[in-house]
């Protein structure tokens, strides 16, 4: 049994001997076939739809589509642009995330470094968990029938009759911050809980009151972390489609609509389109006779997403407690 | 810094226009400087009476010119060693001299780690290890770790677990229930579990878990048994039931146990392997290393513990 | 005012001003919840629970709801929901159990054999398919998936087979399920491979050093060590299938008929809705009371049934936490 080998040392040992995949099981062999046919066909999935939508953007975006407006007539292929609904994009993204912001901010900081009532605390927890959990058709619904209450006729148009409209940029901004509210409260509490607890002991140990130690120390310690809460919240709020078509209102001109009054306050008050609904409305499912522009419009979509996601994860590799996981990134900001 | 040349020195020398200060003794071990390598002595011991007979069987691992390197730095060098069955070999030294690297490579599980890469051979019963898919290289050369590692299921799927994964058929419940029951017996833990083989295994106690992390080890019925600092982690009585479980298992394993606990080691070994950084100092008998080191380092490193 | 704002706050005034912002969350998700039920009110005061029940197409009682004024008489919120359910339950159930295996070989794929290239290229472009809006899916849907069914796939003898009752035209269940597929997917292998990766090493240690091969200890040890976190990521994507509602309003075939499974393989084509897509569809109509009473009932159901969801994953998981001291 034991063989008394007499042969010279191998200089290297020979390469080790793996189990070969005839000795697995069968159904062993056939799990990994299909995992990597799965993993591969992902990939594919993934090349194919990214190239069949740049190669139909590319062929109908041009500079002039960008920047001229929608305009009204019988052949859509050739004549309009984009324009406004881009613009509306940018508007509704910047009032969503303006609102959205310290309210999640502020949010985290009262749950991480407060907390007390701890009814409040948990229910706060439980609502930013709702509102996560909530399909955005359901917030529009809400927000629509609130909006249409007299009380809030200021943020739309009021008819005559007194029948709030209850759709503009103002009401969408509104109602699309409820999205990006549990990103941007969900990455700040991460990232205030995995600082390191002798930096808030240090600074309370200095004297300075609680709210000194967290504006000063804690809070710019985590701003990487609320810049990727931010990213992933625009990029919920430029997927939504739900909402800004129910509080932007069928628009037929897909324009800005202004509200009257002061120019700035007009366009927030009145309607218009952004991209999501822009290209609903072009889809055949909507009116649909410029499947041109819908690819058009969908390919600037695309690249604006492409760009945030590598924002974000350019973001989160400095933020505290190190670069957000995989999972995380994904379940905070994919609800678009 | 210059080390002295000589042997040991104890204390710093007492200059006579220094402050009288309490230095606190400084123990060191002498770097020599070329590695000492001492076979093992032709004759038993120095005539001490064993604490069990050397039942000493077939030789089932041995190891010629080992050398291993994690990317490019060497961590194992140049160890040949032979371990029986029926014997205990324990392996000693300080930290990080590479005890735990040579043993994981015994059952090739250094391979898990990138840029690790073996020299020399390891002949399990005369066959290269690296020739033998590692799976059943790994079903006849077992490990228990230092932290136990219970896998999350209950008792019996735990130690089923071997049996069933490698086989070609899964098993039947009833085909291997006589082989759990067995292997937790030889383990010494059927008794305590013995009505409750379907609870969660991640409740038994730190001594238990590791008791039934051996009985796993020994489902399959492997030659060698290899185990890392395995009581490191566990109370002195949990230590004391796993030390006579190991003396009752080499009857029929192979067992090469890594231990920085040098009582631990007298107790249960029959040869003692003693490393320092990456290298073997010496190896040989039980009583023979303790009491009668032959190299300078090994003298150091036992030194004390015995009085 | 602002000079007032620049004086070092103190404490308690610092702490009312957060927890107010924190609790103003509190608040409009409460005033949600409190809307929706009393505006969905009436629908199942006057149905009862015939309400969820089949009975005649869906669409066609919305419609009947348009003309009927300001004070719409009991009669006008008679509808029946079942069609809108089974849809939604159809769609969601399949893609759930389609995505759920095809997010478990690519996470073990991702975790397991990918090369490191490959798994360098897979991580950003999974990360990136979760968070494609849904109205680029959708628009993919209707313009290149449903004509390429409608005109390759249906056979003419199909179309004829049925067309006394619904018009195939490539938009229906099965172009549904596989984009809905599609969209969950990315998000349970990025939560299951996530999980995988965190699995402790020692578990993984232990039953390679036992002398199981790779792919077996995965699957006999790690998988069953994250069951949880496979429950959890479950009800996640299914809570988005069941809320989405662009993207099924525009390849699903606006029709709410029932496809019947045992009309053959023509039940994979035909058209569908479902209760997110149909309060889409409906949007510009809430103004009339019945159609608003009723859309915020199919709301109140969706509310209810991401509740349901969540509290099913809960129950799911308790049973298994016997076995995971210490792993969440």
């Amino acid at each position: 049994m034991s063989a008394s080998t007499t042969q010279a040392l191998p200089a290297r040992a020979p390469r080790p001997r793996r189990s070969s995949l005839r000795s697995w099981r069968w159904s062993d062999r056939l799990v990994y076939l299909l995992a990597w046919l799965s993993g591969l066909s992902l990939c594919l999935v993934a090349a194919a739809l990214i190239l069949y939508l740049g190669v139909r953007g590319i062929e109908y975006v041009s500079p002039s589509l960008l920047f001229s407006r929608p305009t009204a007539g019988v052949d859509q292929s050739q004549i309009g642009g984009i324009l406004d609904p881009l613009l509306g994009t940018l508007l509704v993204v910047a009032i969503g995330i303006l609102l959205a912001t310290p309210t999640g901010v502020c949010s985290a900081v009262w749950i991480v470094e407060y907390g007390r009532p701890r009814w409040l605390a948990r229910a706060v927890e439980s609502s930013i968990e709702i509102v996560a959990g909530t399909p955005d058709i359901v917030i529009a619904l809400f927000a629509l029938t609130l909006f249409q209450l007299g009380a809030f006729g200021f943020l739309s148009f009021t008819a005559q009759g007194g029948g709030v409209y209850g759709r503009s940029f103002l009401t969408a901004g509104v109602a699309v911050s409820l999205l990006a509210i549990p990103p941007v409260f969900l990455a700040t509490r991460d990232g205030l809980q995995a600082l390191p607890g002798h930096q808030r002991e240090g600074a309370f140990a200095l004297g300075k009151t609680r709210v000194a130690s967290i504006r000063r120390v804690l809070l710019p310690g985590v701003r990487p972390n609320i810049g990727t809460g931010v990213t992933l919240g625009m990029g919920r709020i430029i997927g939504d489609t739900a909402i800004v078509f129910l509080l932007l209102g069928v628009g037929a001109s897909q324009r800005f609509d202004f509200q009257g009054g002061t120019p700035g306050l007009g366009a927030l008050r009145g309607t218009g389109s952004t991209l999501t609904s822009y290209i609903y409305t072009t889809s055949p499912a909507g009116e649909g006779n410029a499947p041109q522009k819908a690819y058009a419009a969908a390919f600037v979509l695309l690249l604006m997403v492409l760009a945030l996601n590598a924002c974000a994860g350019f973001v989160s590799a400095r933020g505290a407690g190190g670069r957000m996981s995989f999972g995380d990134r994904v379940r905070f900001g994919a609800w678009a | 810094m210059a080390y002295p040349e000589s042997a040991r020195q104890t204390f710093r020398p007492q200059r006579m226009h220094d402050a009288p200060q309490e230095v606190p003794p400084v123990k060191r071990i002498v770097l020599d400087r070329t590695p000492t390598a001492v076979p093992p002595p032709a004759v038993d011991g120095d005539g001490a009476p064993r604490r069990r007979p050397a039942v000493a069987g077939p030789e089932r691992l041995r190891l010629q010119g080992v050398s291993v390197s994690y990317a490019g730095k060497a961590a194992v060098k140049d160890v040949s060693l032979s371990v029986r069955q029926g014997e205990v070999l324990a392996l000693i030294g300080p930290s990080g001299c590479g005890k735990t690297t040579l043993l994981r490579t015994l059952n090739r599980l250094t391979e898990l780690t990138p840029g690790a890469a073996r020299e020399g051979s390891v002949l399990l019963d005369g066959h290269e290890v690296h020739e033998l898919a590692d799976t059943e290289l790994r079903a006849r050369v077992s490990m228990v770790f230092q932290q136990p590692n219970p896998f999350p299921m209950s008792v019996f799927d735990n130690v089923a677990f071997a049996l069933r994964e490698q086989s070609r058929k899964r098993p039947r419940r009833r085909e291997i229930e006589p082989q759990v029951i067995e292997a937790l017996r030889r383990a010494g833990l059927y008794e305590e579990v013995r009505g409750e083989l379907h609870s969660p295994a991640l409740r038994l106690s730190g001594g238990q878990q590791q008791r039934l992390c051996i009985a796993r080890a020994i489902a399959l019925r492997p030659e060698v048994l290899l185990m890392d600092e395995p009581c490191s982690a566990l109370d002195p009585r949990s230590t004391e039931t796993i030390e006579q479980l190991i003396g009752e298992l080499s009857r029929e394993l192979a067992i090469v146990i890594v231990t920085h606990n040098l009582q631990q080691a007298h107790r249960v070994a029959d040869r003692v392997a003693f490393m320092y950084l990456g290298d073997l100092v010496e190896h040989g008998e039980v009583e023979q290393v303790f009491r009668a080191p032959v190299a300078p380092r090994t003298r150091d490193y036992v030194k004390g513990v015995f009085g | 005012m602002l000079e007032r704002l620049r004086h070092p706050w103190s404490d308690r005034r610092a702490e009312l001003v957060l927890g107010a912002a924190a609790a103003s969350v509190c608040l409009v998700i409460g005033l949600m919840i409190a809307f929706v039920a009393v505006r969905a009110w009436p629908t199942f005061a006057h149905n009862g629970l015939s309400w969820l029940g089949p009975g005649g197409n869906t669409e066609h009682q919305i419609g009947k709801m348009l003309y009927t004024g300001p004070h719409p008489p009991a009669s006008a919120y008679h509808l029946s929901a079942w069609p809108l359910i089974y849809g939604t339950l159809l769609t969601s159930g399949l893609a759930l159990v389609f995505g759920m295996t095809f997010a478990l070989l690519a996470a073990i794929f991702l975790v397991e054999f990918a090369p490191l290239t490959v798994r360098r290229v897979l991580v950003p472009v999974v990360r990136l398919l979760a968070g494609v809006p849904s109205v680029i899916y959708g628009l993919v849907g209707i313009l290149v998936l449903a004509p390429f069914v409608g005109n390759h796939v249906i056979s003419p003898a199909q179309k004829r087979s049925v067309e006394y009752v619904v018009q195939l035209d490539g938009t229906g269940l099965i172009v549904a399920v596989v984009i809905l597929t599609l969209m969950i997917t990315p998000i349970m292998v990025a939560l299951i491979a996530d999980a995988l990766s965190t699995v402790p090493t020692a578990w993984r240690e232990g039953a390679v050093a036992l002398g199981v091969n790779p792919l077996r200890a995965t699957l006999a040890v790690s998988l069953r060590a994250i069951r949880p976190a496979i429950v959890a990521a479950g009800a996640f994507a299914c809570a988005r299938a069941v809320g989405e509602a662009v993207m099924i309003a525009m390849v699903s075939g606006g029709n709410a008929f029932t496809p019947k499974p045992w009309d053959g393989v023509v039940f994979l084509f035909e058209p569908l809705l479902t209760l997110a897509a149909s309060i889409l569809n409906n949007a510009d109509a809430l103004s009339a009371p019945a159609v608003g009473s009723t859309m915020n009932a199919f709301a109140l159901l969706l509310l209810f049934s991401a509740f349901v969801l969540s509290l099913g994953s809960y129950l799911v998981k308790l049973p298994l936490r016997r076995y995971h001291a210490g792993l969440r």
